[in-house]
């Protein structure tokens, strides 16, 4: 344990030393981040685009692996006093972020004491809430930021008598859709990816319940689970049954289920908006239509509105004045149209502000690109309440893999949906205690 | 009379050993002492505030059924792990020894799988075996045998079983070969004169002089199954489905590395280090009375 990070942040203090050593008289900014491949490209670009539009400040980003790796090499960059400006922290790390008191600087402080012109309202609320107080005051940037949606086969819709335009809107639909193209000679009707993100978070909040105490965590960290309610349970019973005759097939955890839709196996799959992308480069034999998530007609308050995933820009404590103007610098510079807008049509993740969404809509992009606008549409069904506004979880981590290893277990048919997820709120109510205790 | 003999008190040897004891002390006792005393705090991941809470991790780990389970679990893998990769390392190092034309690159080639990051290997097997993509669940399917590693837990065990073993065949491999090349051809020679067939030349020579290359390759594949298997985990099946491939270490890298939960982390590997050594001194002591050097 303790050799490992010992060694990660001497390995990380050494990297930092060498690359903070000033080429030009500039005021340097260190941002770790974890986007690798052709995301990681199209991240240089925007600070390559930053560096050359000014004198003062140059932003060097450097890839840390994934995000995992990369927020453990923040923190023990931290605890050796090499921290970075900027780093990347996926949206389960919010909690632990948060309630780093004295280690980070919120963005909306950065903002405030540098003499950038900051407003809040010019952000979309149902991407920048999941990283603000209750107050509204924005902590972290969002970067790369998604929401789940429904990809579907249109010529598997077509062979099984389906209107490819019409995908199904609610559960009940999604059945009987399944029913079809299993009796067409499909293998399974849908799949999902993220089970836990998709099936449970996005759920409640779609459905406008409770998925833990507190404001979903927003007012502290003292919280329980609400994530083994009655239309929950409903709703994993009805997986765990459709998993046995086909019309759900489950394929592992991450998107490892996607394959399945790739290969033309299921018809349906749910999974992050940003797939986009990766589909349009791998299906080849058939047409896919994009939809938003269904939900069960006769719950209350459904469809509500999506929340999202991704990750977001936390500021480290420890620097000068003049770095910290510099990352204000760079984040108005991010947060403009004009970047947004390309960061949005070519990566697949959600755009930031309102203005960067008008503007692609002008550039005429989700005309030529169908179904592109779905997700921002999901996230702006509804004023987000309490329940949809985002999930503030401690030990989010582990919580997650307790979610999905009950959900297995529901879905091998070892145990019935109703004791899966009461488990699963018993052991994740033991890991939010331990975070509360090690918070306060 | 006798003579009486004085040494001269001397700081040579100590100092001779100096570096060893100084590289031991950092690299080793120093970090399994921090790891004690991590083990024995309740602290957040930025280390602003912790809480002394004596051997409170501990016991919240023995409560939890799944840590039990998690027990359960490595052992037979281990068990398994350490069986399958000595008896094929050994299986192909005497099928190697034999060979005469081109044995170098025989060799060559079954060495090559050490070389591979433990991850990759997890990777690699992953694919080969994905319920619908993979060749060799596309093939068990023609044989009407349904493998789903993602659903079925005795599925994910065998192939988490199998990765780490072919992991780890090359090591075994490489020092069974030397072993056999040390073993001198006369005795063989002489046996089979006396009318000792292959089989049983090989059962009452060749493997009891191997045995102390067994028996140090024995501790050696018990501790790569305990502590060295965890990237191949979290390639294959990142612990699933429900807990069935949830070895002890992974889940010390897992809430560790990942969930950032540092006090009961350590709690899982100090209890880890006391399982490997306490295993190892069993085998100093009992095991290796039956090694004939």
């Amino acid at each position: 344990m303790r050799t490992r990070k010992t060694t990660l942040a001497a390995a990380t203090a050494a990297t930092t030393l060498l690359l903070a050593s000033p080429a030009l008289a500039q005021t340097e900014v260190q941002w770790w981040h974890a986007m690798g491949g052709s995301l990681g490209e199209l991240l240089e670009n925007i600070t390559d685009g930053f560096n050359a539009s000014q004198d003062d400040y140059a932003v060097n980003p450097v890839y840390k692996g994934e995000y995992n790796d990369t927020m453990t090499g923040a923190i023990a960059a931290f605890r050796a006093g090499e921290q970075p400006h900027i780093v990347q922290i996926y949206e389960v790390g919010t909690a632990t972020m948060m309630s780093a008191e004295g280690a980070i600087r919120p963005v909306y402080e950065v903002m405030e004491n540098s003499e950038i012109e900051f407003d809040p309202e010019a952000y979309l609320p149902a991407v920048t809430g999941y990283y603000t107080t209750t107050e509204g005051d924005m902590l972290s940037m969002p970067f790369n930021s998604s929401t789940p949606v429904v990809f579907y086969n249109k010529n598997a819709f077509e062979e099984a008598g389906l209107d490819p335009e019409q995908p199904p809107r609610t559960w009940p639909e999604v059945e009987e859709y399944s029913q079809a193209l299993l009796d067409a000679g499909y293998e399974c009707g849908f799949t999902s990816g993220w089970l836990s993100w998709v099936q449970l978070e996005n759920f409640s909040a779609l459905h406008n319940v409770p998925f833990v105490t507190g404001e979903n965590g927003f007012a502290g960290t003292d919280i329980e689970a609400r994530f083994n309610s009655d239309l929950h349970k409903k709703h994993i019973g009805k997986l765990a049954e459709w998993q046995e005759n086909g019309i759900f097939s489950y394929g592992g955890r991450y998107s490892n289920s996607r394959p399945k839709f790739i290969a033309g196996e299921c018809a349906m799959y749910m999974g992050s908006s940003a797939s986009r992308a990766a589909l349009n480069a791998n299906v080849e034999d058939f047409e896919f239509g994009i939809s938003m998530l269904p939900y069960w007609p006769e719950a209350e308050g459904a469809p509500q509105n999506s929340i999202i995933g991704g990750a977001s820009l936390w500021v480290l404590e420890g620097h000068s004045d003049e770095e910290y103007e510099a990352v204000a610098a760079f984040f108005e510079y991010l947060s403009s149209p004009e970047v947004q807008a390309e960061w949005h049509q070519e990566s697949g993740y959600l755009p930031i502000t309102q203005a960067a969404y008008e503007l692609t809509q002008e550039q005429g992009y989700y005309e030529e690109n169908p179904g592109a606008d779905i997700s921002v549409e999901q996230m702006n069904l509804n004023e987000p309440t309490e329940n949809s506004k985002g999930l503030r979880i401690g030990n989010f981590v582990q919580i997650r893999d307790i979610i999905n290893e009950e959900f297995e277990a529901a879905f091998a048919g070892e145990k019935s949906a109703s004791d899966a997820l009461d488990d699963a709120a018993e052991r994740a109510n033991g890991e939010m205690e331990k975070f509360h205790r090690q918070n306060n | 009379m006798l003579k009486r003999v004085h040494f001269r008190r001397s700081y040579l040897p100590y100092l001779l050993v100096l570096p060893q004891i100084a590289v031991t002390l950092v690299f080793f006792i120093w970090p399994a002492a921090q790891a004690l005393y991590q083990s024995l705090l309740i602290e957040d991941a930025f280390g602003l505030s912790y809480e002394f809470v004596w051997f409170e991790n501990f016991i919240a780990l023995f409560r939890d059924g799944n840590y039990l389970h998690s027990f359960r679990i490595t052992i037979v893998f281990s068990a398994a792990v350490t069986f399958s990769a000595m008896a094929l390392g050994l299986c192909f190092a005497t099928m190697a020894d034999r060979v005469i034309r081109g044995s170098s690159v025989y060799k060559t080639l079954l060495v090559w799988p050490y070389a591979v990051a433990p991850a990759l290997a997890g990777a690699l097997w992953a694919f080969m075996f994905d319920p619908t993509l993979g060749i060799i669940s596309g093939f068990l399917k023609t044989v009407g045998y349904d493998w789903d590693h993602r659903l079925d837990g005795t599925d994910a065990m065998m192939l988490i079983i199998v990765a780490a073993t072919w992991k780890q065949i090359s090591y075994n491999f490489l020092f069974f070969l030397a072993g056999l090349q040390a073993i001198p051809k006369s005795l063989t020679e002489a046996a089979a004169i006396d009318g000792a067939g292959p089989f049983k030349r090989f059962w009452t020579i060749i493997f009891p002089l191997l045995s102390p290359t067994t028996f140090f390759l024995m501790v050696v594949n018990v501790v790569y199954a305990f502590f060295e298997t965890f990237g191949i985990v979290h390639a294959v099946t990142a612990g699933g489905p429900s807990r069935a491939t949830s070895i002890l270490v992974y889940k010390v890298y897992r809430d560790g590395f990942v969930g950032l939960d540092l006090g009961g982390s350590a709690a899982q590997s100090v209890i880890l280090m006391a399982i490997v050594i306490s295993l190892t001194v069993f085998q100093f002591r009992y095991i290796e009375k039956k090694v004939q050097y």
